[in-house]
């Protein structure tokens, strides 16, 4: 037991080390900030989704609607209402997880499959609406005219605008809080509750757990640390597009978690670096890189269902 | 105006057709064996793909014979390579794999038939308005809408009337119970997917004759066909249809008054229905959780 503890340690000590360093280790590898910063985004957003899928077994397609309303809300903020990147990601987060959670409540008595369903087709509607209301969002050419701005510390300026490494401490940090967040609902009671929805939900009902609340409230918190990553997103890229929004987006968030692993806290991280770097790769060297990435689907799903840290562990055990 | 909204609701219920068809081979599949198959859009190409390719050979006629048939075989061909081997897992994988196979599917076609739109020759004599005032009502619209009506009608009582159909609406009920009987569900799970990519495939053949070919011209039929089976009810055939020509028509009407809305409507007719009544028009209650 105290063994496993302090793998534990080591291993979170690891994993932090490794992002700390990500911008001094990665050039040598031949990346750059700006992708580190990306799989950062990437992997929060996947870490979001799995808060849901890997721990309440609630199979949600269509989160990509929380991740682009998280973008469009920092977006808008930035470009119509006041010049503060904080601001941007707060209103971002409230945008994403306010619709996330009246959409909840209408869709938690669904189940699996229906579920799944029943989300892809409303995650559609804010695609839908960003992509029809031009005048507001840019429509199909996403929306346009706003930076990042620096942020006041009070005691001296962080350059986030132009300085790639103070932004990407900056992803690192916001990465942080979120990440926090989330290990810690997951060691609450309420965290192990939704922990045992998923491994029985029948019987957990008969524990008295209000089922249907708690897959709600693990819904909304998804939503939320989702949309925090879409208002990260936008200022990654200066930019918010409406396929942000549509649900290809969200398969590829939930091929992120499958592939680095459900069942694992860390895993979806790693499989968005993979998902990001194997992506950015096969677009470079050729214009077939769909049917590519199909494949990966298809092949993770037959022969690695339980993503990259499951075999591991099982290799290992 | 009323030109204007009769040609809508005209248009409505053609696309409405369309819908059916692919929401009928959706819902099949969805209903015994638990798989959404994402790649039921791509499937729809491959039918619209294969009829422009044989066209010139067994004519228009004969690709709509033998389009959907040949469609239905690489069906049943994928059925048994790759999604076989899902059934009884979590249904998460089965949607999974099925979304890159719709990859797959749109950039193989791109590769091989190009990125262009393809046009399907029909026979002259369908292509003509049947009368001045009603410009809109050509020939082919109307061959379309009997084609779909003959093909559900053919649907429906094979479900109801053979053994295979018999069996299809046993399993969708309770699947362990018809294979306690001795029943093959196996096979009967691989027939009842071949049915849904023939209804894909055949739907493909119509709309190449309509609208030309794209290879990205599933995608945009899918969600649609999402819907329609959610606002029909879940597990209800007789839902699923009702659905689609309902939101088909739905977004026909408001395209008269608010065309930019004409997309948007049918999510908005589905959060209603879902507010509701939320098993769906037709659906049993519990069919959805």
């Amino acid at each position: 037991m105290k063994d496993r503890l302090t793998r534990n340690w080591i291993v979170l000590a690891g994993i932090w080390t490794v992002l700390l360093l990500a911008p001094y280790w990665m050039a040598p590898l031949g990346g750059y900030t700006a992708l580190a910063t990306r799989v950062l985004v990437l992997g929060l957003a996947a870490m979001s989704l799995n808060f849901l899928l890997g721990f309440t077994g609630v199979l949600s397609f269509g989160h990509a609607a929380w991740f682009g309303l998280g973008a469009y809300g920092a977006g808008l903020t930035l470009k119509y209402l006041a010049l503060s990147t904080p601001l941007a990601v707060i209103v971002g987060m409230l945008l994403g997880g306010l619709c996330g959670a009246v959409l909840g409540a209408l869709l938690v008595r669904r189940r699996g499959v229906y579920f799944a369903m029943v989300t892809i087709a409303f995650g559609q509607v804010f695609y839908y609406i960003a992509f029809q209301w031009s005048s507001l969002t840019g429509g199909d050419d996403g929306l346009r005219g706003f930076s990042r701005q620096p942020i006041d510390l009070g005691l001296f300026k962080l350059d986030i605008s132009s300085n790639a490494y103070s932004f990407y401490y900056f992803v690192l940090f916001c990465f942080a809080v979120v990440v926090g967040a989330m290990g810690f609902i997951l060691r609450s009671p309420f965290g192990r509750t939704m922990i045992a929805i998923r491994e029985n939900e029948r019987r957990s009902r008969f524990l008295g757990i209000p089922v249907e609340r708690h897959i709600w409230i693990a819904f909304t918190l998804s939503c939320f640390f989702m949309a925090s990553a879409g208002a990260l997103y936008a200022l990654v890229n200066n930019f918010a597009d409406p396929r942000g929004l549509h649900y290809s987006q969200s398969g590829d968030f939930v091929m992120m978690a499958v592939m680095g692993g459900m069942r694992s806290f860390w895993g979806p991280l790693l499989g968005a670096a993979v998902f990001v770097v194997l992506q950015d790769y096969l677009s470079s060297i050729t214009v077939n890189w769909m049917s590519f990435v199909g494949l990966l689907f298809v092949l993770v799903v037959l022969f690695f269902p339980r993503g990259l840290l499951g075999f591991l562990q099982r290799s290992k055990a | 105006m009323t030109l204007l909204l009769l040609f809508n609701i005209t248009n409505g219920l053609i696309v409405g057709a369309f819908y059916v068809l692919m929401a009928l081979g959706l819902s099949l599949i969805l209903n015994l064996s638990n798989v959404i198959n994402f790649a039921h859009g791509g499937f729809l190409v491959i039918g619209g793909y294969i009829a422009y390719t044989i066209t010139p050979y067994v004519g228009f006629w004969g690709a709509l014979l033998l389009a959907p048939p040949l469609t239905a075989i690489i069906g049943l061909v994928v059925e048994r390579v790759l999604i076989r081997p899902l059934y009884g897992r979590d249904p998460l994988y089965s949607l999974l794999l099925t979304f890159g196979l719709a990859f797959i599917i749109e950039d193989g076609t791109r590769f091989i038939w190009g990125p262009q739109g393809k046009p399907v020759t029909i026979p002259p004599f369908l292509s003509a308005p049947l009368s001045n005032e009603l410009f809109f009502v050509t020939g082919y619209r109307l061959f379309m809408v009997a084609v779909v009506i003959v093909a559900v009608a053919l649907l429906f009582v094979l479900l109801r009337y053979t053994r295979l159909g018999i069996r299809i609406r046993a399993g969708t009920l309770d699947l362990e119970t018809v294979a306690a009987l001795g029943i093959n569900v196996q096979m009967l799970r691989s027939l009842n997917f071949a049915v849904g990519i023939f209804l894909a495939g055949l739907s493909g053949v119509l709309a190449a004759g309509q609208l030309g070919l794209e290879p990205t011209m599933g995608t945009g039929l899918l969600m649609p066909s999402f819907i329609a089976i959610i606002v029909g009810g879940i597990g209800s055939l007789l839902g699923t249809l009702i659905g689609g020509l309902l939101i088909g028509v739905t977004s026909g009407i408001t395209a008269v008054f608010f065309p930019a809305a004409s997309e948007a409507v049918i999510y908005v007719l589905m959060a209603v229905i879902l507010l509701t009544r939320p098993r769906g028009l037709f659906g049993e209650e519990g069919m959805m959780s």
